[in-house]
């Protein structure tokens, strides 16, 4: 089943729900602003309906991506594509989109009701069926009675929902959100993160979310294009991006990773087998797009690693093992962060599960033993 | 965004944020007050009680009257005075609005470099003395002036023409000019504080250019342009020395009329009569822009 699941485009349950033409197409997109480069090549197609997520760091490029197929920016070189018309340098009031802005940009003067109207009374659709469509559209961001109300008297997660219904509202084709959680507290982030989805499903509308939160991302996303330095590194489902990272930077931007320096031995066409200096041979999974030779790092996440102790029975057959010495214990809750020092003087971070208190617990400077599965580990370039 | 936020809350955070305030500062507040009290308040307290007393060959009558006032309303020059000194305020202020807006959206949203260098270009004048810029008009517009040497050049005319200076055109050029700094700087304000979201979010939604200046621009930044033509109208109101240096002789202000009367004709109570409906026009202008907010938030 892993190996199915490795293809170029994962084939996906739902996968009948995109299809036909694509939603936006970027060809080759590129901008400079001046000298610097901001966005540099990216080709992407988005699929209808679609929740496409552009992850990065800071300054990689994700707003500068979402203002293009906006129209608020234009790109340099490349072609963008919406809904099988070239956008050329059209201006954003004659682009199928419609945006969340990251501070919601509610009109300060407008009621709740006359901003949601707005996009409705521009393109002409007469007064009854605004009336309806704009108390529709607030209903379903479940905002009811505040078409009077003023912006500012709004709470910030209110101002949100309003910000979405104006844009909904529209019935646009493509719905582009940069960053639109990032002012909201935790609880509120989550509420809305299953909203965001749910509406996705419900209206039909391909969304391109912006975020540099990668759990936010993880939940919500269709696809996830992780970008860096104005690239795309890699896109794919939110899984694939998880356990079968291709670079070390798409690892460590997402989750918690170990990274080993190991020396390849052998292959035997299931598994690589290398050498952890210190720890003796190990097996891991074939890289993707790279042969499997020379030096290589060796990722394998915390919590995909088990201790011997915990584990009912005795060894699994063809599970890779490593001993160190407990250096460090972090307590976070649902799981215990151990730190163990491998005998090549690796760190190795492992993640335990809290599940009875008290059960189980090392103390420091023990010596432990952990397996984990092969499959877990993956072998990357660089 | 809570510098644009609707009045009501800005009202309710403004009057919190005083209450708190630690009560040592009070003790900064009785020289300025002082000072606008003893020069300022006590002053227009005086020229306004002029306004009820008469002048008996140049001796002041202490005694009430309302002779002034009569006079004020059914003397034809008086009313005509004050509705052409009226109607060039209104056109002027409506002339810089034109001239400054475009101007304002440039600087504030369009130029990213030497910003503060431009600006400075838009003060530079005011900090030279207002009445060597009325003189450059007169030498601008003059029989030898730069315009008609210009024409004469050009030829367009050939002989110079008189007409220029002297006349509502040559006050209306110079009282705009003179006073468009303080058009731009207000509008600079508030249209520097406007989001470009706000904008971007309204062509996002649909609206092309002219809509969204119209539904979105123009009402948030409806405080500055209040704030600016009050400064441009109450100057053009009550000034004297451009209709005195460049105005023909049909073409009398108000502010001359006052300066006449507490200067050549030494009758102080009809000058301060004749200060009452200026006063009264910019009241009126104040509240309406307090109305909208437009003081307070717009301190340029
Ligand atoms: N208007 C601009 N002028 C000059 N440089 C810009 C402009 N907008 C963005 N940049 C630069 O382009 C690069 C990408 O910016 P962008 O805003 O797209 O990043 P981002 O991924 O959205 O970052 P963040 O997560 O911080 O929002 C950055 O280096 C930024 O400094
Ligand atoms: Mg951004």
């Amino acid at each position: 089943m892993a190996q199915a699941l490795m293809t170029e485009t994962p084939v996906r349950a739902d996968a009948g729900r995109f299809g036909g033409t694509p939603s936006i197409e970027l060809r080759d997109v590129s901008k400079f602003f001046g000298q610097v480069p901001a966005v540099s090549g990216i080709s992407l197609e988005v699929r209808q309906g679609e929740f496409l997520t552009l992850l990065g760091p800071s300054g990689c490029g994700k707003t500068t991506t979402l203002r293009m197929i906006g129209g608020f920016e234009l790109p340099s070189a490349g072609e963008i594509v919406i809904e099988g018309e070239a956008m050329g340098d059209r201006p954003p009031y004659r682009r199928p989109v419609n945006t969340v802005f990251q501070n919601y940009a509610l009109f300060p003067h407008m009621t709740v009701g006359q901003n949601v109207s707005y996009g409705l009374e521009m393109t002409g659709v007469p007064k009854p069926e605004r009336q309806r469509r704009v108390a529709e559209a607030l209903d379903m961001v479940r905002l009811p009675h505040v078409e009077n109300r003023k912006p500012a008297e709004l709470s910030g997660g209110q101002q949100q929902r309003v910000a979405l219904a104006r844009a909904l509202v529209n019935r646009p084709a493509v719905l582009l959100l940069d960053e639109p959680l990032g002012a909201l507290d935790l609880k509120l982030r989550k509420t809305m993160q299953l909203e965001l989805k749910q509406l996705n499903r419900e209206v039909g509308a391909t969304f391109v979310y912006v975020t540099h939160d990668q759990e936010e991302a993880l939940t919500m996303s269709d696809r996830i294009a992780v970008m860096n330095e104005g690239r795309i590194l890699q896109l794919g489902t939110p899984g694939d991006i998880y356990e079968r990272p291709r670079t070390r930077f798409v690892a460590d931007f997402i989750g918690q990773t170990n990274f080993l320096e190991v020396e390849v031995i052998g292959s035997d066409g299931a598994a690589v087998e290398v050498d952890l200096p210190g720890s003796g041979p190990l097996r891991a999974r074939p890289p993707e797009g790279v042969p499997a030779q020379g030096t290589m790092t060796l990722a394998v996440r915390p919590e995909k690693i088990s201790l011997m102790a915990d584990l009912p029975g005795s060894e699994i057959p063809g599970w890779d093992r490593l001993s160190g010495r407990l250096e460090e214990i972090i307590y976070v809750g649902t799981y215990t962060q151990y730190v163990l020092r491998l005998p090549g003087g690796q760190e190795l971070a492992v993640h335990r599960q809290n599940r009875a208190v008290g059960e189980g617990e090392h103390p420091m400077g023990e010596t432990l033993t952990v397996v984990f599965n092969p499959q877990s580990a993956a072998l990357l370039a660089d | 965004m809570a510098s644009i936020a609707a009045p009501t809350s800005e009202q309710t955070i403004a009057a919190a944020r005083s209450e708190r305030r630690p009560g040592g500062l009070w003790l900064l507040l009785p020289g300025p007050l002082g000072w606008m009290v003893f020069f300022y308040l006590v002053p227009l307290v005086i020229l306004l009680v002029h306004a009820f007393w008469s002048v008996d060959y140049l001796t002041i009558q202490r005694t009430f009257t309302l002779e002034n006032f009569r006079t004020l309303l059914t003397n034809d020059l008086y009313l005509r005075v004050l509705g052409r000194t009226a109607a060039m305020a209104a056109v002027v202020t409506l002339a810089d609005l034109c001239l400054a807006f475009p101007l304002a959206y440039f600087l504030a949203k369009r130029v990213t470099k030497h910003r503060e260098l431009l600006l400075l270009l838009v003060i530079f004048p005011l900090w030279s003395s207002y009445l060597i810029r009325v003189f450059a008009w007169k030498t601008i517009l003059g029989t030898n002036g730069i315009l008609n040497s210009f024409l004469l050049t050009v030829g367009v005319i050939d002989q110079p023409a008189t007409a220029f200076l002297y006349s509502k055109t040559a006050m209306f050029l110079t009282f705009s000019q003179v006073w468009l700094p303080f058009m731009i700087l207000p509008l600079f304000t508030v249209l520097d504080r406007l989001p470009n979201s706000f904008i971007e979010a309204a062509s996002d939604l649909g609206a092309n250019p002219w809509r969204t200046f119209r539904s979105v621009i123009l009402p948030l930044s409806l405080p500055g342009i209040l704030a600016g033509s009050l400064s441009v109208f109450s100057l053009t109101l009550g000034d004297y020395i451009t209709p005195t240096l460049l105005g023909g002789p049909g073409d009398q202000m108000i502010g001359r009329l006052v300066a006449d009367n507490f200067g050549m004709s030494n009758n102080w109570p009809l000058g301060a009569t004749l200060v009452v409906p200026i006063l009264v026009l910019v009241s009126l202008f104040i509240a309406v822009a307090n109305r909208f907010g437009a003081l307070g938030r717009t301190a340029a």
